[in-house]
């Protein structure tokens, strides 16, 4: 594996007070948490065991659509050993992740909307007893329609899933205009529509989700709640809302995540039950959900239809793009409504694109709420960009790396969609990948049945706004000085496997020169341990690293003013380095970092620090300018290649090159391994992900279980060529930007493009399995189109458009008509 | 997290042990071997039984030798006990890579031939946890009165999915059945039935006590598996063809089919094309097209079923080519 920088770095001023050197930073280096990972030390929610506890069980829906007529549970609660027995009506207040989208409840109330939402709750002294009396509970229902996929919900406004939302069975539109494309489409010299589709797949994290409850009724009443969450933030306030307890009531403590990938990052129906089951019974309750139940919890990738029109010069110049898509949401609302807007939002942060226009739509349908699995709602649009492109290039008769290289967004620019696009080592990506792969060798080149394809992405360093309004930071850190010369950092921030505690040891101890190691890590726990708002878009290593560097700094000056005096050099002198403290300009003269710490606790007393980070504003005004706004983007570029054999269709992908513009690395070895895992979901996707149901038996999911939902194993997975391209971006700590995510999205359009290089056949939709190949393949000798792919995208009734100037059109961010208000806003109301 | 329902674990040392224990337990007994098949099933209440009879600790069912010309093998030589076993290795390679293909290292390191050529038969509407298989009203295999892969049939289509069982059939093995009233020896495509619920011969408290291989001499044998990935999965189609030649001539083969019906499925047409050919391009194509034509996969699999049944034509093509490539 090869690893480059891209310049010279600029020296941020987080250093500022040391010889200059990065000493921690930039390293391979062991995560804080790994020896505990492999020796089976760490303590995942399931491994809790609290005196007396019992175990909790949830009866879930066997309809995809229904009427709850009657619950009868007397029988399970006279089973010996049930403890409790909870229906909807115990828990009536309605919750949900995003403040328009209140409309789960944590046991269905009058309406099941999926197969597998959960109907009732049981405690009870064993897992066997809890799972027997399931069966003694008789809940009556009313079958009602149920909506298959988002085109029957379109065509099926009746029976509506919610009673809210932008009309019949869609629960969200959104309509945007940047300038005015037809005049773009007027100015191009070709002009070209594709439909594609994005297949729906779900997280797989090792671990399923567990909780346990915790109930203390004396002095006043206090719940303390573990749960594998990516987002211990929202669960504590979920659970105040629903619960109706104050939120200093309720810690919620998020264990370590054995994987989470988006799928933990919504407030979920297993942790409010077993938190009421202990409120009642007195006692502990565990539960730890089957795997086929996380299939249920689901909120992964939205199946998503899309349509694209671009208008190019002759060279390869945007003029135009108008872009529309279609996301099949499941039962709830979900994060949804960011997704929607997700599928529209970076189209504009990897190439110049001066004109466009964006149209989404979200249905409900009677399946497992879709949500933000890795990537968010932007791998099927850039999956649909990346092989138009690619097609686009062809009709130019140009090479596909030529016409990206040519037509890149430029740094430090607004898009036509009012970001702000920061650093941008895009450039250097595709020529890293280009020159690896041996491109211009192999493009149109390869041997029939072998092939290489090319596509680029972006993605956002966390979201510029939280989730719901507010002005406080996104990330808080506080820093404790230990007198034996540790150092405590606490921050509400969520281990998930990304490595996000050992960004926190990793910057301490780069500002105070330590070792990592010296660094205690505390995190995820809201009664220790200030707000972060969870390991969710790309956010922890920018919006946490900064927040703790401005602890550690603070830190650091305090301890540097004190040590100053006593060593008498001026305090700008002042190094920390080898757990020393020093004078720069004779290393030799000073003293042990921990007696340093000791002087200035004598001093001032307990050192102890905060720092925190807001995003600056967005420069976007207009509604729906929420969405994408980021401190920094990411990019990457792909080459794949791949070798299909055409009597089968099957398709085997060897190796993939990807260089990933990560701005700093702060830990080579999380950044490299977090590049080649996005690579590997980002092929199980292209490949054989697939959650698929049956529309005609129930709605079911056609294949919940680890053994049939197909991922890739380790034999399938290709080898990687990684390139770690390094153009600081001002805005994150060290220059640091994301790789957690951005680096799976070139994946699948690299694949696809690669096929159609190996057999010419273009498979407009993933997973590209070998039955759409080989039906391709059998087209292509008919001589019919050598495709296969969606055929239309279905007529919506489009509300107004928000029409908003581009910069280059004097705007000003704000919307001149439209701004998207519509009549149905009261509805979204909570 | 599935668990097992509560049961009775009993752990005979010898075959009558285990037949007394069986006819003690009744049809809520049930023998298991390596535990890798049964006990899913058991987390997905598949099968309900209250006592499980281990065979693993019966000496005579565990051993692997050269007899009589043939190889005798015990049912419960674990997958990867039977890959690694010289014998098997140097005259029975094709025993040894059907084996291979099974699962996962994991799997294979706990899962035993006697259990391989048992396995129950699989289906995408009976593999499933219960409350599942509740939400689509449960089918005849359990629980149910409907095949959910074909409503109007009157049998189940569950699918034969074991990888050893028709490279067992194509080369004509035998199996020794011990039971309450004595024992009896069965070719290997007698054990089984083309009914996804009692897809074996074998009565239930019968044992499978040994494999007898036939000698290893004038007759070679290829095994081709297709399934989505490189590991962990059954397939969805698996060819096993064997071949007895007399000089350059064929003089008899035989086509079996796993994956698509409740049995391996013998194709005979396909092996009376290949007899008495060279095995040229013009006989490996008619047999291929005679293998393609009765196949009939149902949706009970993985994968589009019309892709599974022109897969029956590349598949087969490719194993007789094998076998071609190693007569050379």
């Amino acid at each position: 594996m090869a690893s480059g920088k891209k310049a010279a770095v600029t020296q941020p001023a987080a250093v500022g007070r040391s010889d200059g050197q990065l000493r921690v930073v930039g390293k391979a280096i062991r995560k804080v948490d790994a020896t505990a990972k492999v020796t089976g030390a760490t303590r995942f929610a399931d491994d809790l065991f609290l005196p007396r506890m019992l175990y909790a069980k949830l009866l879930r829906s066997p309809h995809p659509h229904a009427r709850i007529t009657g619950i009868e549970t007397s029988k399970a609660q006279a089973l010996p050993g049930v403890k409790a027995v909870l229906t909807g009506r115990d828990l009536p207040i309605p919750f949900g992740i995003l403040p328009v989208s209140q409309d789960e409840h944590a046991l269905a109330i009058d309406k099941v909307r999926f197969v597998g939402d959960p109907v009732a709750g049981i405690a009870a002294a064993s897992e066997e007893i809890a799972t027997a009396a399931l069966d003694l509970i008789d809940v009556r229902y009313e079958s009602l329609r149920p909506i298959t996929d988002a085109e029957d919900a379109i065509t099926h406004p009746e029976p509506r899933i919610h009673d809210y939302g932008d009309g019949g069975n869609l629960h969200k539109l959104v309509n945007l205009e940047f300038g005015d494309v037809a005049e773009g489409f007027a100015e191009a010299d070709l002009v070209r529509e594709d439909l594609l589709f994005f297949e729906g797949s779900t997280h797989l994290p090792m671990e399923q989700h567990a909780a346990v409850a915790d109930w203390s009724p004396l002095p006043d009443g206090k719940l303390t709640l573990w749960s594998s969450t990516q987002t211990p933030h929202y669960v504590h306030r979920a659970l105040a809302k629903v619960l109706e307890l104050a939120p200093a009531k309720i810690r919620v403590v998020a264990t370590p995540n054995g994987g989470g990938f988006g799928g933990k990052s919504d407030p979920f129906s297993h942790e409010i039950v077993v938190a009421k089951l202990a409120m009642l019974t007195g006692r502990p309750v565990k539960i730890t959900l089957t795997r086929e139940e996380v299939f249920y919890c689901h909120r992964g990738r939205h199946p998503t239809l899309m349509w694209v029109k671009t208008g190019v010069k002759r060279d390869g110049a945007i003029t135009a793009m108008h872009f529309k898509s279609l996301l099949d949401g499941g039962g709830y609302g979900s994060y949804g409504v960011a997704s929607t807007y997700y599928t529209g939002a970076l189209q504009t942060v990897t190439y110049d694109v001066p004109r466009y226009k964006f149209q989404g739509a979200r249905a409900f349908t009677n399946k497992p709420p879709c949500g933000p699995k890795r990537g968010h709602g932007t791998p099927q649009p850039r999956f649909a960009l990346e092989v138009h492109l690619d097609k686009i290039a062809e009709q130019l008769e140009m090479d596909p790396a030529e016409l990206r290289l040519k037509h890149l967004v430029p740094p430090n620019s607004l898009t036509a969609n009012w970001l702000k696009i920061g650093s941008m080592g895009l450039g250097e990506c595709i020529r890293r990948v280009i020159d690896g792969s041996g491109w211009r060798q192999k493009f149109r080149k390869l041997p029939p049945g072998q092939g290489i394809g090319l596509a680029c992405s972006s993605y956002i360093t966390g979201a510029g706004l939280p989730i719901y309004w507010n002005p406080l930071p996104h990330s808080g850190v506080q820093l404790k000085c230990d007198r034996g010369g540790g150092v405590t950092v606490f921050c509400g921030s969520t281990e998930i496997g990304q490595g996000s505690d050992s960004i926190l040891a990793v910057l301490v101890a780069e500002i105070l020169g330590l070792d990592p190691f010296d660094v205690a890590v505390v995190t995820g726990d809201t009664d220790l341990t200030p707000v972060d708002l969870g390991s969710y878009s790309s956010r922890v290593t920018l919006m946490t690293g900064n927040a703790c560097i401005q602890a550690a700094e603070r830190a650091r000056d305090a301890i540097a003013s004190h040590a100053a005096r006593q060593l008498e050099v001026p305090v700008a002198r002042v190094a920390f380095a080898d757990r020393r403290v020093f004078d720069l300009e004779d290393p030799t003269h000073g003293l042990a970092f921990a007696d340093a710490v000791q002087l200035a606790e004598a001093a001032q007393g307990t050192i102890g620090t905060v720092g925190s980070y807001t995003p600056a504003p967005s420069p976007g005004r207009y509604r729906g300018a929420g969405v994408g706004p980021s401190p920094a983007y990411s990019y990457s570029a792909c080459v794949a290649l791949v070798d299909v054999d055409p009597a089968s269709g099957i398709v085997r992908v060897p190796r993939v090159w990807i260089a990933h513009d990560v701005g700093r690395s702060i830990n080579a070895t999380t950044v490299m391994g977090q590049i080649e895992g996005s690579v590997y979901m980002g092929l199980g996707e292209a490949l054989m992900e697939e959650m698929a149901y049956r529309g005609n038996r129930n709605v079911v999911h056609k294949i919940p279980s680890l053994l049939e939902y197909k991922s890739p194993t380790t034999l399938e997975m290709c080898d990687v060529v990684t390139y770690v391209v390094q153009d600081p971006d001002p805005n994150g700590p060290f220059g640091a930007k994301e790789c957690g995510q951005g680096p799976l999205l070139p994946v699948p359009p690299a694949v696809a493009n690669a096929v159609y290089d190996a057999v010419g056949v273009r498979v407009d939709e993933v997973p590209i399995t070998p039955e759409k190949v080989f039906k391709a393949l059998r087209r292509k000798e008919k001589g019919e189109p050598a495709r296969y792919g969606p055929a239309t995208f279905p007529e919506i009734a489009w509300p107004e458009p928000t029409r908003v100037p581009t910069p280059w059109e004097g705007g000003d961010g704000r919307a001149v008509e439209g701004g998207g208000r519509r009549a149905t806003e009261a509805a979204r109301r909570p | 997290m599935l668990r097992l329902p509560s049961f009775t674990y009993l752990q005979p040392n010898t075959l009558a042990l285990a037949l007394r224990m069986k006819a003690d337990a009744g049809p809520e007994g049930t023998y298991v071997a390596g535990g890798t098949d049964l006990y899913p099933n058991m987390k997905r209440r598949q099968q309900e039984p209250r006592t499980v009879i281990s065979l693993m600790t019966i000496p005579e069912l565990a051993g692997c030798g050269i007899r009589d010309g043939g190889c005798a093998v015990g049912p419960c030589v674990t997958l990867t006990d039977l890959c690694a076993h010289p014998a098997i290795r140097q005259h029975y390679d094709t025993v040894a890579h059907a084996a291979e293909l099974v699962s996962t290292p994991l799997l294979r390191n706990m899962g035993t031939l006697g259990g391989n050529l048992c396995l129950d038969t699989r289906c995408n509407y009976y593999d499933q946890t219960y409350e599942w298989r509740k939400a689509i009203d449960f089918c005849m295999k359990k629980d149910g009165h409907i095949c959910w892969v074909a409503p109007s049939s009157p049998r189940c289509w569950a699918v034969s999915s074991s990888d050893v069982a028709p490279v067992m059939v194509a080369l004509g093995a035998e199996f020794r059945l011990v039971g309450p009233n004595g024992e009896r020896i069965v070719p290997a495509a007698r054990l089984y039935a083309n009914d996804g619920i009692n897809y074996l011969t074998k009565q239930p408290d019968e044992i499978l006590a040994e494999v007898r291989l036939p000698p290893a001499d004038g007759w070679d044998a290829v095994y081709h598996k297709l399934r989505r990935r490189g590991s962990f999965d059954f397939p969805v189609l698996g060819v096993a063809a064997w071949l007895k030649w007399d000089g350059r001539r064929v003089a008899a083969a035989r086509v079996v089919l796993g994956g698509v019906a409740s049995r391996p499925q013998e194709v005979v047409e396909a092996g009376a094309a290949l007899t008495g050919t060279d095995l040229s391009d013009e006989a490996i194509g008619a047999a291929t097209e005679a293998a393609y034509r009765p196949a009939k996969p149902l949706d009970n699999t993985d994968f589009d079923l019309s892709w599974r049944k022109q897969m029956t034509r590349v598949y087969v093509k490719a194993a007789l080519e094998e076998l071609r490539a190693r007569r050379r």
